[in-house]
């Protein structure tokens, strides 16, 4: 044992370690909510969803849906640009793993824990915004195009209730370091939420948009544009805009957890338990917040462009100030 | 140094104004595409979202069904003629058989009569529950598809029951429905009356469908998201709807009340006690909703026909090689889809000398160019899908 | 009578949470009470019965058909390719009259061209011809859609009783 600990002491081989662990867990938590939705809105549309693949369950629908993207064949449209064709999945992939990072899951289970950690973890989301735009250009397809143009109007869009939600909670806590805001909510006894109600319900919101999943899948709108910006993207390369957009539900929704739910602690849980129960919890509480989109997805259909944009301008960054100046009332005067 | 009054204003009022150069871009929706109902083009010249000419292109199904229709017998034209509106299959044959039958003179027993009128209240339902399904799908909502489609099966499950097919029914005989297999031998006869079991499944079926609507209703009637995208867009105002043809629920959601099943008596409604949905403002709401009210109207009449059945003969005393006299005839009839008439003219031969078939979404799609002016993409689909067409209605 | 479709008051908000409450409670059910919320079958493991006149496949009994052609004549896709063949058959008492029956040669129902109108076993009047309501017969290519005589005579076996009518 004290070899191995004196092993995962030196940096690189720790180093190493951690980008093993986080490179393994994007493909493994793509696959657990990808599955979990098709069972989930099938059994919402009362019938069964996959059934066959790997015995009675379909557990193993996805890694054959894996299997079947890899051998499919790299098929680039004649007008399309190839290098930034090729590039968008990569970036897109690369800020969904950037958030990973920075995600607490037990009192020093942190891959990295940076003092600016909020921070940086919605400047790495921003960076999809590029990527989705890069797709919709490339591809050298009017759908496309206007798949792009629409996302980047609304990515932009809902990056400033997203940034301004989280700032409430930071406040509160006094630290922009996620493990520090999930300690500061530890030592106050309870978890944000209560408080910070309105940024929750703001930063899920904004959640929703940024990972262009019905109500706001107006990039995508499969009814109208056929896939919008992934229209021509086939094979492993649609694999990494399939993985980026589950694995980043869970990284979102970890993120909102940290800041309002409580993170890896629950009331009335021992502190020598925690190290052990944390990744658990965290885990659950993510789950919840993941199933909620699930669900949101299957029941609603989608904003228009302009109703889209008339929600964030209006509605979500007003609200969001408003609750800016309550709590910083509340802090100063309280 | 003093700043000159003057320069201060002169400054104060300059602005700089650029426009903007968007160029138009020509957008062909179609004739591949997820919403258009069928192979249906559009081409949309729009700037950045918003269409300012859309033309469609039709044709792209054509079959051919006047021109066949010329080589066939009436049997054979009614089994063809079904796969016109193929959402609604049994409500195609009625106003041909019906045509057919001005022509020879024959009186059609009142039994025959009540099963082509359930029948044809099915078919309404069915075609109602699939716009129910389909249309939210187009707007995104991917749940009440699964929903409608659910009920859709148990009201198909009776067409099954009855005349063998769900989609084509091929059911109508001149002069009544299809008496028997074997017609001619006299061995075996079977007669092909309503199995048994019929009625108590109906009332289930249509107990269960009036649930789903109101599922249905409490998932997409009231919600905002809905609301926001149909409320308001693609208005159709009355005078435009009468003057382009518009037929149907369009233009009963455009505020006419106006119902062929009140005004003509090719089948007999007169008998049965329902009530016609009719919109306030014309738009896609309204189209939306007044096709939710049509299906419990249905299911009212089916219940109401059930209860009050004759009992008699399935097929009035026809000659076995009928042979049509000389003539020619309109008849209307209320399709799901709108107004659809056939004119038959008829030189005494077994089948049609000339049939004209008058669609319900021909004229349904001709006020496309007009009421797409101005709109955004999504709305374009909006409007479309609410419209309700089917290419095969269109196209022929 | 008229009814109109008339804007309903509720509350903002409202819409939304009745369409979540219809989701989540679909789900639940068909979770705990798949047998009787559940839609869908699992075909191919279980298979649903289709009602006994459902048009599935067109069975002939060679014994009866005459070669009269008139099921040929009347199909509407000209989908049955009949074939026969004048035959004569032994007196039934010695010094009587030779019998000539036709006989079938080839009785073929092309499946890609067929419309399972029916025209063909309703006009038959020596009732050689029977729906049965038999659907699993997909072929990979598009001549073993062409049913032959054996073949046709085979269903014969799947062709159920006549339902019984309603009162």
């Amino acid at each position: 044992m004290s070899f191995l600990t004196e092993l995962f002491s030196n940096f690189w081989v720790s180093l190493v370690g951690k980008l093993l662990i986080v490179a393994l867990m994007i493909p493994l938590v793509g696959m657990v909510i990808g599955f979990a939705e098709i069972k989930l809105s099938a059994k919402m549309q009362a019938r069964m969803g996959p059934y066959f693949a790997g015995g009675r369950w379909g557990w193993a629908q996805l890694i054959a849906d894996g299997v079947k993207f890899f051998q499919k064949e790299d098929l680039i449209p004649d007008q399309a640009d190839r290098p930034v064709f090729k590039l968008a999945p990569v970036l897109v992939l690369v800020s969904t793993v950037g958030l990973l990072v920075v995600i607490p899951f037990g009192p020093d289970l942190i891959f990295r824990d940076l003092s600016v950690g909020i921070f940086y973890a919605l400047a790495i989301s921003s960076l999809s915004t590029v990527g989705v735009l890069m797709a919709g250009w490339s591809s050298g397809n009017k759908y496309s195009l206007m798949g792009g143009l629409r996302a980047a109007g609304q990515l932009i869009a809902y990056e400033l209730p997203l940034v301004l939600a989280v700032i409430g909670s930071v406040m509160l806590a006094g630290t922009m370091s996620m493990s520090g805001i999930v300690e500061a909510q530890i030592a106050a006894g309870y978890p944000y939420v209560i408080l910070q109600f309105l940024g929750f319900g703001i930063f899920m919101i904004a959640a929703l948009a940024e990972l262009s999943r019905i109500p706001f899948d107006m990039p995508i709108a499969e009814s109208e544009l056929v896939m919008g910006y992934l229209t021509e993207y086939s094979g492993f390369r649609f694999l990494f805009f399939f993985l980026a957009e589950f694995a980043n539900m869970f990284s979102l929704s970890a993120i909102a957890v940290t800041l309002f739910l409580g993170g890896y602690w629950l009331p009335g849980i021992p502190e020598s338990v925690l190290p052990y129960a944390g990744p658990v919890i965290l885990l659950a509480k993510t789950f919840l917040l993941v199933f909620a989109m699930i669900w949101f997805r299957w029941t609603f259909p989608r904003f228009r462009e302009d109703q889209l944009q008339s929600l964030a301008w209006r509605w979500l960054i007003p609200i969001a100030l408003a609750n800016i100046l309550i709590t910083g009332a509340f802090k100063v005067y309280l | 140094m003093v700043l000159d009054q003057d320069l201060v204003r002169h400054l104060s009022e300059a602005s700089v104004s650029v426009e903007l150069e968007t160029p138009e871009m020509t957008l062909n929706i179609g004739p591949q595409h997820p919403s258009t109902h069928g192979v249906l083009r559009l081409v949309a010249r729009v700037d950045g979202e918003r269409a300012f000419d859309v033309q469609p292109v039709i044709g792209y199904m054509h079959r051919g069904y006047e021109k066949i229709s010329e080589v066939r017998t009436y049997p054979q034209v009614t089994t063809l003629v079904n796969r016109i509106d193929w959402v609604s299959g049994y409500a195609n044959e009625v106003p041909f058989i019906v045509a057919a039958e001005k022509l020879l003179g024959v009186e059609v027993p009142e039994r025959a009569q009540f099963i082509r009128l359930i029948l044809t209240e099915m078919a309404r339902i069915s075609s109602h529950l699939i716009f129910m399904a389909s249309y939210p799908l187009e707007l995104g909502a991917a749940t009440p598809l699964f929903f409608a489609l659910r009920e859709r099966e148990r009201v198909l499950d009776l067409l099954e029951g009855v005349t063998g097919g769900r989609f084509h029914p091929n059911f109508n005989r001149i002069g009544g429905v299809k008496p028997a297999y074997g017609s001619g031998s006299a061995t075996r006869k079977v007669i092909q009356d309503l199995p048994a079991g019929f009625f108590a499944e109906t009332r289930v079926a249509m107990d269960k469908v009036l649930y789903a609507v109101d599922e249905l209703d409490a998932l997409v009637a009231d919600n905002e998201i809905i609301v926001a995208r149909t409320k308001g867009v693609g208005i159709l105002p009355p005078d435009v709807a009468a003057s382009f043809g518009v037929s149907g629920p369009n233009l009963r959601a455009s505020g006419v009340k106006f119902d062929l099943r009140k005004v003509e008596d090719y089948l007999p409604y007169h008998l049965f006690d329902f009530e016609i949905p009719v919109g306030e403002n014309g738009d896609c709401w309204d189209r939306w909703h007044v096709r939710l009210l049509e299906i419990r109207q249905s299911v009212r009449i089916v219940q109401q026909a059930i209860d009050g059945i004759p009992s008699g003969p399935l097929q009035a005393k026809v000659p076995k090689i009928i042979k049509v006299p000389l003539g020619e005839t309109y008849v209307r009839a209320e399709n799901p889809k709108g107004e659809m008439g056939y004119y038959l003219v008829s030189n005494g031969n077994q089948g049609p000398y000339r049939l004209k078939i008058r669609t319900a979404s021909f004229s349904n799609i001709s006020i496309l160019p007009w009421i797409l002016e101005g709109v955004l993409i999504p709305d374009i689909i909006a409007i479309m899908g609410s419209l309700d067409f089917v290419l095969g209605d269109v196209d022929r | 009578m008229t009814t109109k479709t008339t804007e309903r008051r509720v509350l903002p908000g409202m819409g939304m949470v009745k369409g979540l409450w219809v989701t989540i409670y679909t789900m639940f059910r068909t979770i705990f009470r798949p047998g009787k919320y559940l839609a869908t079958i699992n075909y191919p493991v279980v298979k649903e019965t289709p009602v006994a006149r459902a048009r599935g496949v067109i069975a002939l009994d060679q014994e009866a058909c005459t070669v009269c052609m008139l099921c040929a004549r009347q199909c509407p896709d000209w989908c049955i390719y009949i074939e026969g063949h004048k035959e004569e058959k032994e007196p039934d008492k010695p010094g009587g009259r030779i019998k000539v029956r036709n006989t079938l040669d080839r009785f073929d129902i092309d499946y890609a061209l067929c419309m399972y109108c029916g025209i063909c076993v309703e006009v038959c009047p020596f009732d050689a011809l029977f729906w049965s309501p038999e659907y699993e017969y997909s072929e990979t290519q598009m001549g073993d859609m062409l049913h032959d005589m054996d073949r046709l005579q085979g269903w014969l076996a799947t062709v159920p009783p006549d339902p019984e009518l309603e009162k």
